[in-house]
């Protein structure tokens, strides 16, 4: 077994609205040291595999498939196990 | 002429979608479920608005990859007429037959009302009976409307004529106020508005009629046929 972590997160050049505003909710805090915010996802996944460079070439086309959109966001994972 | 509207768990558009063709038009239409692997039968598709498999992960992610998308994908390749509306662009732009995507509303809030669109090019099988230029009152209801594409697919967009409408004020953020584009070669449109929640004046506006009679327009000038209703 081996478990992943996939992170998948909006593109630098593409504004993100969600931490646009989650900024500016940091900020009316008083959390004024706050110069941006990005939101993305994270996901774990158990793979029934022990083979790691497969385990690796699988989440691959896994994130560019479905688990991310690659117009608008990047992806990288984590293998652990 | 037949029209299928498709229907995926969670859709909600396709009653509405079905109606309009049938009120409009007349024309034999069915409901395709989800897991249908034969669309042959079939002139237009219409994929309906909703929120397919609950728009887990992104809008459209999942319901891509449903069986019947693969027939989508055929007709449009067989040049039919393919049209997604709401829900059904975001599935169209996650499949890959239109360019872009849809993100999160600028304003993060879900607007539904009724919004104002610049027919940008009515050369196409979804336009003919607009005047280029008209303004058309057609409702808006999403939370992910908000179309983006990078400049490269902008720039041949503008230059192919895909921009189909365009917002006359926009609601959601949309890149230079994108309502609605089609693929190269103008067979497959996506749009963010519900033409077929505006097809009569009990509805408030029944401007969204003629996207349905530009299809059959299209559809029997390509066919040569004489049918009358």
């Amino acid at each position: 077994m081996m478990k992943a972590t996939v992170y998948v997160t909006i593109k630098q050049s593409v504004l993100d609205p969600q931490g646009v505003a989650v900024q500016g909710a940091l900020h009316s805090m008083g959390f004024q040291e706050v110069e941006s915010v990005r939101i993305g996802k994270y996901m774990e996944l158990t793979l029934d595999t022990n083979d790691r460079a497969e385990a690796e070439a699988r989440l691959r086309m896994m994130c560019e498939k479905l688990l991310a959109n690659t117009v608008v966001e990047d992806y990288r994972f984590e293998l652990e196990g | 002429m037949k029209f299928a509207v498709l229907v995926f768990p969670g859709s909600n558009c396709d009653i509405d979608c079905y109606k309009a063709v049938e009120d409009v038009l007349g024309e034999p239409v069915d409901y395709v479920w989800h897991t249908a692997t034969d669309l042959s039968a079939y002139d237009c598709i219409l994929v309906p608005g909703g929120f397919s498999y609950g728009d887990y992960l992104r809008c459209g992610a999942i319901s891509r990859f449903a069986p019947v998308m693969a027939e989508v994908a055929k007709a449009a390749e067989e040049g039919k007429f393919v049209l997604g509306i709401c829900n059904g662009f975001q599935i169209l732009t996650e499949a890959g037959l239109l360019p872009g995507t849809l993100r999160r509303n600028m304003a993060l809030k879900f607007r539904c009302h009724d919004t104002v669109l610049r027919v940008e090019n009515n050369n196409t099988p979804f336009t003919n009976d607009y005047a280029p230029g008209e303004e058309i009152t057609i409702p808006i209801a999403h939370g992910e409307g908000n179309y983006y594409c990078d400049e490269e697919t902008l720039e041949r967009l503008k230059e192919n004529g895909q921009i189909v409408f365009s917002y006359v004020s926009n609601p959601n953020g949309s890149v230079i106020d994108i309502a609605g584009i089609s693929n190269e070669r103008g067979n497959v449109v996506g749009m963010m508005p519900h033409p077929e929640r505006a097809v009569d004046k009990l509805l408030g506006s029944e401007d969204g009629k003629r996207m349905f009679t530009s299809i059959l327009k299209a559809w029997r000038d390509r066919h040569d046929t004489a049918t009358v209703r």
